[in-house]
């Protein structure tokens, strides 16, 4: 892709998606970076509240938007797209008001692992499980460093979908501290919901059961999705996860993850959050001191 | 009650228009496939846009009505029969308490539509009555209609239209009514990251003659036929290792993905709004109607358009539906 000689940023690319849907790629490359550019961008349009625009939404190095053309021209809207990208610009002092939220997960959990081993034959490497393959093509020393590497620094959530509710979230961490670990060669059929997964750069929860790809390092006790909105966090939407939320995964023995299931069960599960102004200069800048402070503020009093 | 389902047919859900707005949680819109037979039938009994109807596939349900109704059959060549007796299709009908509806093999198309004056009458769901079964959600309890399944009828009827006897016997005129055939061209917008198809793939993808594979449903419809080819390219961070990965991105609904290079994927009403997956271009919207009307060894060629046209062919659909519903007030 080619990049401005002025900005130093990749040249978005604007395409039509039929004669319903305006789709921009910002970068071919996953950063941090770019992902800040795509939520600045999509916060500004909503807040613009343009007539004809039905849906619009932020992904990973790009973003979507759903239109009525018959009411808004797939073209003037893209003029208008260029118009708040230049005003973005390479989004210095871009800060977000979001929340940091401690999402439980137990890793090597007994469910995840009879899954993983049902499906060795679809595994780029059958006589390892996920999560030593993954380790070792990262160039880790063992299995225990590579999980201490995902829990060790917080995440942002950089898209939603797939299915409803399902969050993937990129490390707070430099680029040549990101983890990057291949898809299944051919995916699973079967995956328990509430899977923690990993796949090209991103870490996800799965929402729903069903088929994947991704490798499977463990399970999270507490659901991303709450249809019948029972849990105090899905009173608004029966998704909890939302763009620009900052995660931290935190490793939970099988005690601590039946207690967790318990207390959803009886409907008293609450994830502990905070509210948090995200400065993405800072990410940017000093990413290990600034995690610091992010735990702080979610751990501390 | 109104309805009783003696025997639920292959696959009969409940369908509106769907469930938009929504698309940024990862929640796809659901809702008629072929909306051009949807909404004639919502015309024909007299209901208020919207309302909800019944989408059958491939191999008709055994219903029963439990009180007077008026009732349309309209899309797939799948003949209706009331009491045993054939009946018309694109034609309002009136059926008594105790009249039970079934149908014939499916000749050509893939998904009939029931509509019922008053409207299928389940709970609403995010602003919708569509059935999502993936998640278990709208719908009749969130999934496709079982033996002994009772539903209500609603009151969106259109003004003094009510109870719809009026519209009795009334007619979509010859020429109006979709002929189904084996052939079928969809016409696509090229774009997405078609970039990452060699230029010589991209020539075969519009140049073969793709079959429906049996995988084909409101998910999507796969095809096979021909081979595709991906530009070398060192892959960018995010993206995982194979070429057809690219860093996870939305996909429209009718976009075209090719995972293995061997297996076009348009996406449908209930797929997944996003993944790793290049996709190079997007099915317009005025072709899905005929889309959802193709079946499994059915033949599907891409023609290549520019936007203008797509406006152009959504304008005319919405000029014609305009027409029959006047012919039909």
């Amino acid at each position: 892709m080619s990049a401005d000689v002025e900005t130093g940023l990749p040249q978005a690319r604007y395409s039509y998606g039929g004669d319903e849907f305006v789709f921009v790629e910002l970068a071919e490359a996953m950063s941090l970076k770019v992902n800040f550019r795509a939520m600045a961008i999509t916060n500004r349009l909503k807040e613009e509240g343009v007539e004809g625009v039905m849906d619009v939404c932020p992904s990973n190095a790009s973003y979507m938007v759903r239109i009525d053309p018959d009411v808004l021209h797939p073209d003037t809207l893209i003029s208008r797209l260029k118009e708040i990208d230049e005003e973005v610009g390479d989004v210095k002092g871009f800060e977000l008001r979001t929340r940091v939220v401690d999402v439980p997960v137990m890793m090597e959990d007994p469910w995840t692992h009879e899954a993983l081993m049902r499906f060795r034959d679809r595994h780029q490497d059958p006589e390892a499980t996920d999560l030593e393959y993954s380790a070792r093509i990262n160039g880790y020393d063992s299995k225990d460093d590579f999980i201490a590497a995902l829990l060790g620094s917080p995440w942002l959530i950089t898209m939603i979908g797939f299915v409803p509710g399902l969050p993937w979230c990129y490390q707070l961490v430099p680029p040549e501290e990101q983890v990057e670990v291949p898809k299944y060669v051919r995916p699973r059929t079967f995956t328990p919901e509430r899977a923690f997964g990993f796949g090209g750069g991103f870490a996800v929860v799965y929402s729903v059961q069903g088929a994947g790809g991704y490798q499977l390092y463990g399970l999270a006790p507490a659901p991303v999705l709450d249809v019948k909105q029972r849990l105090k966090d899905f009173e608004d939407s029966i998704v909890f996860p939302k763009p620009g939320d900052v995660w931290n995964y935190r490793g939970v023995d099988r005690e601590e993850f039946d207690e967790i299931r318990a207390s959803v069960e009886d409907g008293s599960f609450e994830y502990r959050k905070k509210d948090f102004t995200f400065r993405a200069d800072r990410a940017l800048e000093d990413p290990h001191a600034y995690n610091e402070e992010i735990l702080g503020v979610l751990y501390g009093d | 009650m109104a309805i009783r389902v003696k025997s639920p047919g292959l696959l009969t859900t409940v369908q509106d228009t769907g469930r938009f707005g929504e698309y940024a949680i990862g929640m796809p819109p659901s809702g008629a496939m072929d909306v051009f037979s949807y909404q004639v039938g919502n015309y024909l009994v007299g209901n208020e846009d919207g309302s909800a109807g019944l989408e059958i596939t491939y191999f008709g349900p055994e219903l029963e009505f439990t009180e007077s109704a008026v009732i349309a059959v309209t899309g797939a060549e799948m003949p209706p029969k009331i009491n045993g007796e054939e009946a018309p299709t694109w034609e309002t009908l009136s059926v008594e308490e105790g009249d039970v509806l079934s149908f014939d093999y499916l000749r050509n198309g893939a998904r009939s539509y029931l509509a019922v004056a008053g409207g299928i009458d389940v709970p609403v769901f995010m602003h919708s009555r569509s059935t999502y079964t993936l998640i278990g959600l709208g719908g009749y309890e969130g999934r496709a209609l079982q033996a002994g399944d009772e539903l209500q009828l609603g009151d969106a009827r259109n003004g003094d239209a009510r109870n719809g006897d009026a519209q009795v016997g009334k007619k979509v005129d010859a020429d109006a009514i979709p002929r189904y055939t084996k052939e079928t061209e969809l016409r696509v917008i090229i774009g997405l990251a078609s970039y990452r198809l060699t230029q010589e793939s991209m020539k075969e993808f519009l140049n073969v003659e793709w079959t429906v594979t049996p995988d084909a449903d409101r998910v999507g419809y796969r095809y096979r036929g021909g081979e595709l080819g991906f530009v070398e390219r060192e892959q960018p961070a995010g993206a995982g290792s194979d070429p057809a990965n690219v860093v996870d991105f939305g996909y429209p609904i009718g976009s075209i993905q090719v995972p293995g290079g061997v297996e076009p994927i348009v996406l449908m009403n209930d797929a997944v709004t996003g993944g790793g997956y290049a996709t190079i271009g997007t099915v317009i919207s005025a072709d899905r109607d005929r889309l959802a009307q193709s079946k499994t060894n059915d033949k599907t060629r891409f023609r290549s358009i520019e936007l203008e046209e797509a406006l152009a062919a959504r304008g005319d659909r919405r000029k014609t539906l305009a027409e029959i519903k006047d012919s039909l007030a």
